[in-house]
C-alpha cells in the first residue's frame, strides 16, 4: 500500500500526485517508471517517475485520465492509498554525452522530460525546452519548466499561448536559427515523436524518444511491449523505454499500442 | 490382495470435456479414498523400488504407498515430507510418465501405479491441516531469496525450519512464480499455491512483493543486509520465432496470454485487465506451456490448433495434458513449422505460412531432427498466434549480479550443490537449468538450503 500525500488537478483531466514509495525514491533516476495497481483487482499500469524526494521517500506522478485506471486514480484523495506499485523500472535517461540538448515535451510526455530538465539545471547546464499542448490550459508545469530551462518555448495547437502550431514548428525554427543542438530528447504521443524524428532526421540531429508501449509485467517476461528498433525486436520495459528515435518503427509501434483500444471490452471474457 | 494386484491402473475422476471447456475449475478431481486404497494396493512394494530412481527428489515411494494401503494418510505424509514440501503440487504437475512411473514394474502388468495421483491424495490431505505458527529469533542470521517460485519457496521453508530468518523478494504483486502466473487454475488451483505460501508466512517468512532485485533492491544492499543469498528467479524471458510478421497485433507470447489470464484473472467478466482471444487460434510449440495456452484459449472460446515441428512421439508436454487437450478439441498439426506471419493493413494478424517437416537423423538431444520438405508451404487462416517455444532467464539478473558466471543461454553457472562460486551466493531452479520442472526446482531449493544452513553455521563459529 502506498499512501498518497497530495493530489492536485493541474489541468483538466490531469492530476499530479505525490506518493509514498521509499524503496523507489531511494533508487530511481530520471527516465525510469513504475507500474501500479490502483486497487486489489486492478490492472498493472505504467507511469513515469516525474519527480522524487529521496529524503521524504516519495515520488511524484503525473496522470492523464484516459481510461478506467487513470480515472480511478484521479478520483483518489490525499490520505488514500494506491494498492501497490513496483519500480523503478526501465533504464535511466542517458544524455550525458551530449552538451547541447533540446528537450521537447508534448502533453503528458512532459512528465518524462521534467526530471531531466531539473537534473540538467542542477548540474548547471540547463537545456532549451519546448513544451506543447492542445491549448494553454493543458500545458503542464509551465512555471517549473521556466525555472529549469535555458529558454522555454511554448506551442499550442489553438494559439491560446505561445506559438500557434506544433512543437515541430518551434523546433525547426530553433534549428534554422543556427542554435547548436547535439541531441533532441522528445517525449509525447507517438505521432508527435515520429514527426519530431522526421524533422531532426533532415538535419542529422541525434534524437532520443521514450516509448510508451503497452506493458504488463515491466520486467521483460511477456514481450507485450516489444517494438522494432533498427530492424531488431526490443522490449520497451527493459531495453528502453528510451531509444534512438531515427531507428524506431513508429508505424508498428502505433498499431501495437492501439491493440486493446480498438477491441474495448469485447476482448474481456463475456461468458463467465 | 493378490486379486487386487491383477487390476489395471485406476483413472482419476475428471470433469467432462464438454463441461470443462466452459469453466476454469480444476479438470481432475483425483481419487476418492476407496480408489486411493485400491490403487495403493497395486503397488508390489518392490525391494529395489525402481520407481524411486525416477523421482528427482527420491521420495520413498513404496513406503508412503504402504501407508495408503491402510488408508493412513498421516503416515504417508510423514514419509513424503522427508523429500518434498509440495506434494499437492507435484502430484498434479510432475511429468510422472517420464519420472517415477516410467520405472514402475507394473508398467508390464496393467499399467504403472498412479504414483502422482496417490501423492496428490496425501498433498490434499495436508492442505486441510492448520498451519503451524512459529517465528525465527529476530537476531538469527538472515537469508535473502530472489524469486518466489517452487525453488525459492522450498529453500525458504527449509531455512525457516532451521531457525534462520528469510526474506523472499518477488517482482510480481503475487508470490508463487510460474505456479501463480503460468500454470492455469484448471490444472493447479491457486488456492493450493496460496496455502503453501501461507504456511511460510506463518513460519515467520517475510515476502517482499513488487520488489525487483537489480532495480528496487541492489545487490550491494542484499549483501549488506543478509548472510546468504539464494537466486531462484526462474527463466521468464520468452523466445519468439524470429520470423517475419512476429510483431503484428494478435501475435503474442504464451507468457503474456497466460499472465493476463492467471495472474490478472482476465478471464473474469469484470476484470480490469484486457485479454484478447481470437476465433482461430494457432499455438506454436507442444510443451506444457503450449498445452496450457491452447486449453486456456479453448476456454475463452477459440478454435485452437497446435502447430509443432516434430511428430507426436516427441511432444515434450506431460502425457495427461496432451490427452486432456485432445479431449477438449484442441487440434494438432504435427510436422509443421511456421515460416512467416501475415497481416492486414491495420497491422492485425490474418494468416500464418507454414512448411511441412519430415524427421531425419537424431540430433544432439537424441530426438530425430525435423527437416523442411521443400515446396510444401501452405497458409493457415488465423487471427491469433500464441508463441510457446520455451523461455530463458531474464537478462536483468545478469545485470544485477555481474559477479556471477553465466552460460551462453543466460543461465547461472552453479555446481551440484547450487553454489555459484561466489561466497554467500547460491542459485537454483530454472535460472540454472533453463526451463525444467517444478520438482527439479524444488529439489534445487532444498539442496541450496542445506548448504546455506551449513555455511551460516560455520560462519557463526
Ligand atoms: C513507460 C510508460 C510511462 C508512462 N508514463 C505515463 C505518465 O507519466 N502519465 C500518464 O498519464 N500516462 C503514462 N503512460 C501511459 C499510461 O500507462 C496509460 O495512459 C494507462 O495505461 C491508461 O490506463 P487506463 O486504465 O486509464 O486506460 P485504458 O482503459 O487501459 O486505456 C485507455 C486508452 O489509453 C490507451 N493506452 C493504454 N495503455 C497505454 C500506454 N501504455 N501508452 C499509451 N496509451 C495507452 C489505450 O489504448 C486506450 O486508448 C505511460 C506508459 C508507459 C508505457
Ligand atoms: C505455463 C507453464 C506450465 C508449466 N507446466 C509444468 C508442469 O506441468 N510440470 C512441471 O513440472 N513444470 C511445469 N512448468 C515448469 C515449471 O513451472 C518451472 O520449471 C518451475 O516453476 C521453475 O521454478 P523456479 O522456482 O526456478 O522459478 P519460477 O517458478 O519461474 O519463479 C521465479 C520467480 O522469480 C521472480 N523473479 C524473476 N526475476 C526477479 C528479480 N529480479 N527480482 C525478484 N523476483 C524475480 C519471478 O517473478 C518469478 O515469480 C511449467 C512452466 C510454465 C511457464
Ligand atoms: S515428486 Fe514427482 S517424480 Fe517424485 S514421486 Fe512425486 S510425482 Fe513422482
Ligand atoms: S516400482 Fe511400482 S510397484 Fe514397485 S514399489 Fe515402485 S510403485 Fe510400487
Ligand atoms: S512489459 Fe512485459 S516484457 Fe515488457
Amino acid at each position: 500500500m502506498n499512501k498518497i500525500l497530495s493530489i492536485v488537478e493541474t489541468a483538466p483531466r490531469v492530476v499530479r500526485l505525490e506518493v509514498e514509495a521509499p524503496d523507489v525514491a531511494k533508487h530511481c533516476q530520471p527516465g525510469q517508471f513504475i507500474i501500479l495497481r490502483a486497487d486489489a483487482e486492478g490492472e498493472r499500469v505504467p507511469f513515469t517517475i516525474c519527480d522524487y524526494d529521496r529524503e521524504k521517500g516519495t515520488i511524484t506522478l503525473l496522470v492523464q485520465v484516459v481510461g478506467d485506471t487513470t480515472a480511478e486514480i484521479a478520483a483518489l484523495k490525499a490520505g488514500d492509498y494506491i494498492h501497490d506499485l513496483v519500480g523503478p523500472l526501465g533504464n535511466p535517461t542517458e544524455l550525458e554525452q551530449y552538451e547541447n540538448v533540446v528537450l521537447v515535451g508534448g502533453g503528458i510526455g512532459c512528465a518524462v522530460i521534467y526530471p531531466q530538465a531539473k537534473k540538467r539545471m542542477k548540474e548547471g547546464k540547463p537545456c532549451d525546452i519546448i513544451i506543447g499542448a492542445k491549448t494553454s490550459q493543458l500545458l503542464f508545469a509551465k512555471e517549473d519548466f521556466k525555472k529549469f530551462a535555458k529558454n522555454l518555448y511554448i506551442t499550442t495547437d489553438d494559439g491560446s499561448e505561445g506559438l500557434k502550431g506544433f512543437v515541430t514548428t518551434q523546433l525547426e525554427l530553433l534549428i534554422q536559427s543556427g542554435e547548436k543542438i547535439d541531441c533532441v530528447f522528445v517525449v509525447g504521443p507517438m505521432i508527435m515523436m515520429k514527426n519530431v524524428c522526421d524533422v531532426t532526421a533532415k538535419y542529422d540531429i541525434p534524437t532520443v524518444v521514450s516509448m510508451n508501449s503497452l506493458m504488463l509485467d515491466g520486467t521483460g517476461m511477456c514481450g507485450c511491449c516489444r517494438i522494432t528498433v533498427g530492424g531488431e525486436t526490443k522490449y520497451a520495459c527493459v531495453d528502453g523505454p528510451e531509444f534512438d528515435g531515427h531507428k524506431v518503427d513508429f508505424k508498428e509501434a502505433m498499431q501495437r499500442v492501439d491493440f486493446y483500444k480498438k477491441r474495448g471490452n469485447d476482448c474481456r471474457m463475456m461468458r463467465y | 490382495m493378490a486379486k487386487a494386484n491383477m487390476k489395471g491402473r485406476n483413472a482419476p475422476r475428471v470433469q467432462d470435456a464438454k463441461e470443462r471447456i466452459r469453466n476454469f475449475d480444476e479438470v481432475s478431481h483425483g481419487f476418492d479414498d476407496a480408489t486411493m486404497v485400491e490403487e495403493a494396493n497395486r503397488c508390489l512394494n518392490c525391494k529395489n523400488a525402481p520407481c524411486m530412481g525416477g523421482c528427482p527428489v527420491g521420495i520413498h515411494i513404496p513406503e508412503f504407498i504402504s501407508c495408503l494401503k491402510e488408508g493412513d494418510k498421516e503416515g504417508a505424509s510423514e514419509v513424503i515430507a522427508r523429500s518434498t514440501k509440495l506434494p499437492a503440487i507435484c502430484g498434479r504437475v510432475c511429468p510422472q510418465e517420464r519420472q517415477c512411473e516410467k520405472y514402475c514394474v507394473r508398467n508390464r502388468a496393467g499399467g504403472a501405479v498412479a504414483i502422482g495421483q496417490l501423492e496428490r491424495c496425501v498433498g490434499d490431505y495436508n492442505l486441510t491441516k492448520e498451519n503451524v505458527k512459529s517465528a525465527p529469533d529476530p537476531s538469527a542470521p538472515a537469508v535473502a531469496i530472489v524469486g518466489s517460485g517452487p525453488a525459492g519457496l522450498t529453500c525458504a521453508a527449509d531455512c525457516l525450519s532451521a531457525g534462520l530468518r528469510v526474506t523472499i523478494f518477488e517482482a510480481f504483486h503475487k508470490a508463487g512464480g510460474v505456479l501463480t502466473y503460468g500454470i492455469p487454475e484448471f490444472r493447479l488451483p491457486k488456492a493450493i499455491v496460496d496455502k503453501e505460501i501461507s504456511k511460510l508466512l506463518d513460519m515467520g517468512c517475510e515476502i517482499k512483493l513488487n520488489s525487483v532485485v537489480g532495480r528496487s533492491e541492489t545487490i550491494d544492499e542484499l549483501k549488506r543486509d543478509y548472510d546468504a543469498i539464494f537466486i531462484s528467479s526462474g527463466a521468464g524471458l520468452p523466445q519468439f520465432l524470429h520470423i517475419e510478421g512476429e510483431n503484428l497485433n494478435g501475435v503474442m507470447s504464451a507468457n503474456e496470454f497466460l499472465t493476463r489470464v492467471n495472474l490478472m484473472k482476465a478471464y473474469k467478466k469484470d476484470s480490469a485487465t484486457p485479454i484478447y482471444c481470437g476465433q482461430n487460434v494457432v499455438v506454436v510449440g507442444a510443451g506444457n506451456v503450449a498445452m496450457d495456452a491452447a486449453r486456456t484459449a479453448k476456454r475463452l472460446g477459440g478454435d485452437v490448433t497446435i502447430v509443432y515441428r516434430r511428430s507426436r512421439d516427441e511432444i515434450p508436454a506431460r502425457a495427461e495434458e496432451v490427452e486432456h487437450a485432445e479431449e477438449e478439441g484442441v487440434k494438432f498439426m504435427l510436422l509443421t513449422n511456421p515460416v512467416s506471419i501475415g497481416g492486414d493493413e491495420t497491422g492485425m494478424v490474418n494468416r500464418m505460412t507454414c512448411i511441412k517437416m519430415e524427421l531425419g537423423e537424431p540430433d544432439a538431444s537424441g530426438r530425430r531432427r525435423p527437416i523442411p520438405v521443400e515446396g510444401s508451404e501452405f497458409d493457415i487462416a488465423t487471427d491469433h498466434v500464441i508463441v510457446a517455444l520455451g523461455t530463458s532467464p531474464n537478462p536483468l539478473i545478469k545485470k544485477a549480479f555481474p559477479m556471477l558466471s553465466f552460460n551462453p543461454r543466460g543461465t547461472i553457472v552453479a555446481d551440484e550443490n547450487m553454489f555459484t562460486g561466489v561466497e554467500g551466493i547460491w542459485a537454483g531452479g530454472d535460472v540454472v537449468t533453463g526451463s525444467a520442472t517444478v520438482i527439479s526446482a524444488m529439489g534445487a531449493g532444498r539442496k541450496a538450503a542445506a548448504q546455506i544452513i551449513k555455511y551460516i553455521g560455520e560462519k557463526k563459529k
